[in-house]
């Protein structure tokens, strides 16, 4: 496929709409605290972008070879040139991720006004202000042709993660998940922005082109480049949940399921994903740092995997998901194949929103998060058939998006010689059939636990919103069988046989113990002991993070704050109080005698005339 | 008479002058040292423009003499005011301006 660019004005287009919503959202009082306009100028915004994005993809121009596909202005001026530009670049990359996010944004925000339907009008304002600013951050940190820009737009949206997540601000969990999150991103940050600091002054370039260009001609400076890419990896570890910062997304529920939906699972998190695949020909430079990103990502997709085969919580479960197929992705660019890992990413972008918008029908159905207590729709399957689509999906079965995706992946990874990664996923692969499966059939087949769900009510937009995501998948999955010819990572012949076992095995497995009843789980959790007594805990990382947050940042502040109070305001004090002595040692030469004066003026003329005599030879 | 003499003359009035400025309580004395202390002055200015033939001495010395009729009535206009608010002229008591 040869490369092409997009036109530069609709692509500012696509980003203009959004930020006009957020700023009309944000500077009219009136209009914010209507819940029915702010969501319909927000829903216009986001149609509008998502008309604009296809009119981009349909109009893409062939890309001649040399040519740059960003258009860019200069910003920071400087003597001999601009030291930062900003503008868009848009290429394939760009313009498929412009399609996802706006398509994805536009049908969680539909979806959103039915399911916030019960929230307070005038909040619900607030709440498509903040998804109008994420549209904006997100469409910007896609199109960045700079290092700069993309990291400006990166913190943009990690900051409407923040509000999204604490939107029910009052409650204390849900305020302390988006500070969670803020902080273990900003862990990550730190090192992606040191990464971007000392690649700038290693190239004097923010440029990804420019950047390109150098690389393909050798002339990168290689010897530093392992370190300042590790770090801008880093960035990607924060963002993309990756071990060990992965802690922060199973919290980052506490949002609205829709917020989930959109930012907790499409877009935001694969901008870590993204940013790997958009820096790649830099990445390829350092091949001892491809192999960590996949042993990383691959070790992050078992370890999530297998918490979310215990939890209880469906959107948790869902999180873990996702927290594992972002280490798919990030394995199939270590891997050197980041076309799969991208393909992957579209993929999961479409089902992992269709299951989270399912989950939040489900929790509209039960009224409740926990698995445990849901089941027994098997009557409804206007409910249940697009989450199990999306459920099929995930879990990799033909001729759904995820099989090919997954598979190409896994060839990737083998292609690369990767063999313990390879199993890694192989198990992770497993694992995601069997707790996807272990969900569906507690949430909707299993016999329910209280009567009064034989014909749960769903909001028609909820369903039909679903519904939309699941023909979308379905269909992407038709297009990858039937009309994509071409494999550009053929594994070898047993793979797709292999995969497609895995998957399958899951799913039996999970039909046994929670459809049949034929195993006990409380048998295969027995029989595995530690493993499982380990997962429950989430492998003591959350602990470990707030142990190190308790006990080294918070003793570092605590020492800080000490330091503070009787050293430092300690000299404040001594000084301030010695000045004030001396004032009123001074103030005491003042007696209001104008005598006193008078004699001050003779001694001193008296002095004047003795040093013109004696003193100054 | 020689220059020596008027100008030890002038030194002297101006020591006694400043003299009853220091160690005055009232205030209508400290306004005589002052006229005791120009007076010298114009001893000093006098006698120079004796000495050098000049008459802008002279001169000079009238017009500080005009001022100092001036500065006389005000100053004790002044001490007559401050009689009449504070019943004193005590220069002790005088000290608004203590810091």
């Amino acid at each position: 496929m040869t490369p092409r660019v997009g036109s530069a004005t609709l692509a500012l287009l696509v980003l203009g709409l959004p930020f006009a919503s957020f700023l009309l959202l944000a500077v009219v009082r009136p209009l914010r605290r209507s819940a029915p306009a702010a969501a319909a100028v927000s829903i216009a915004a986001i149609a509008g972008s998502l008309v604009t994005a296809l009119l981009t993809m349909s109009g893409a121009a062939p890309l001649a070879a040399q040519q740059s596909p960003s258009t860019t202005w200069s910003w920071i001026p400087a003597d001999g040139g601009p030291m930062a530009t900003v503008g868009v670049m848009v290429d394939d990359l760009a313009m498929t991720m412009l399609l996802l996010v706006t398509l994805v944004s536009f049908l969680v925000q539909v979806y959103s006004w039915a399911y916030l339907h019960d929230e307070p009008r005038t909040s619900l304002g607030r709440y498509y202000a903040y998804h109008s600013l994420f549209a904006f951050s997100m469409l910007g940190l896609v199109l960045a042709p700079t290092f700069l820009q993309m990291f400006i737009f990166w913190e943009l949206v990690g900051l409407c993660s923040y509000l999204l997540i604490g939107y029910w601000y009052e409650r204390p969990s849900a305020a302390r998940a988006a500070v969670k999150a803020f902080w273990i991103t900003k862990l990550g940050d730190l090192g992606l922005v040191a990464g971007i600091v000392m690649l700038w002054s290693a190239t004097g370039t923010f440029d990804f082109w420019t950047l390109f260009q150098m690389a393909s001609l050798g002339s990168l400076p290689v010897e530093a480049l392992p370190l300042i890419m590790f770090l801008i990896y880093l960035g990607a570890v924060g963002k993309s949940a990756q071990f060990p910062l992965h802690v922060w997304l199973p919290d980052a529920m506490e949002g609205p399921t829709p917020v989930s939906a959109l930012i907790h699972a499409a877009t935001m998190v694969t901008a870590g994903v993204f940013l790997v695949t958009r820096a790649f020909p830099l990445f390829r430079l350092t091949p001892d740092l491809l192999t960590l990103i996949a042993w990383v990502g691959a070790f992050t997709a078992l370890l999530a995997a297998s918490m979310a085969c215990v939890e209880i919580d469906i959107k948790r479960v869902l999180a873990y998901s996702t927290v594992s197929q972002l280490g798919y992705m990030m394995a199939a660019a270590g891997a050197a194949a980041p076309e799969a890992g991208f393909l992957h990413l579209i993929a999961h972008g479409v089902f992992k929103a269709l299951l989270f918008l399912g989950a939040g029908v489900v929790i509209h159905v039960f009224h409740t998060n926990d698995l445990f207590r849901m089941g027994g729709v098997r009557g409804s399957p206007w409910i249940w058939l697009p989450f199990v689509v999306g459920t099929l999906a995930l879990s990799g079965v033909w001729p759904l998006p995820g099989f090919f995706t997954k598979e190409a992946i896994l060839a990737g990874v083998l292609d690369a010689r990767l063999l313990v990664p390879f199993a890694m996923l192989s198990v992770a692969a497993f694992l995601t059939a069997f707790y996807m499966f272990r969900v569906v059939c507690l949430a909707f087949f299993a016999r329910p636990h209280h009567a009064g769900h034989a014909h749960p009510r769903v909001p028609g937009l909820m369903n039909g919103v679903c519904w939309v995501l699941g023909a979308l998948t379905l269909a992407m999955g038709l297009q990858q069988a039937f009309f994509s010819g071409h494999h550009e990572i053929s594994g070898p012949g047993w793979l797709p046989g292999f995969s497609l076992a895995l998957a399958g095995g899951g799913i039996l497995l999970a039909w046994a113990m929670y459809q049949r009843r034929a195993i006990d789980p409380a048998r295969v959790a027995r029989a595995l002991g530690p493993i499982e007594w380990m997962a429950r805990r989430r492998y003591g990382l959350d602990g470990l993070f707030a142990g190190l947050y308790r006990g080294v940042l918070l003793a570092f502040a605590r020492l800080i704050g000490w330091l503070d109070r009787y050293l430092v305001d300690g000299v404040v004090n001594v000084l301030s109080a010695w000045t004030l002595r001396a004032g009123d040692r001074v103030r005491r030469l003042q007696t209001g005698q104008p005598q006193d004066y008078v004699y001050g003026v003779a001694l001193g003329t008296l002095l004047l005339f003795v040093l013109a005599q004696w003193g100054l030879r | 008479m020689p220059l020596g003499a008027y100008l030890a003359l002038a030194a002297l009035v101006f020591a006694i002058g400043l003299f009853g400025v220091l160690t005055r309580r009232n205030a209508v004395g400290i306004l005589l040292g002052i006229e005791l202390m120009l007076n010298a002055v114009n001893i000093n200015l006098v006698a120079f423009g004796r000495f050098h033939a000049d008459l802008a001495g002279v001169m000079f010395t009238l017009f500080t003499i005009a001022i100092t009729v001036a500065e006389v009535a005000v100053g004790l206009a002044i001490v007559i005011v401050i009689f009449r608010v504070r019943r004193t002229v005590d220069a002790d008591h005088l000290d608004l301006l203590r810091g």
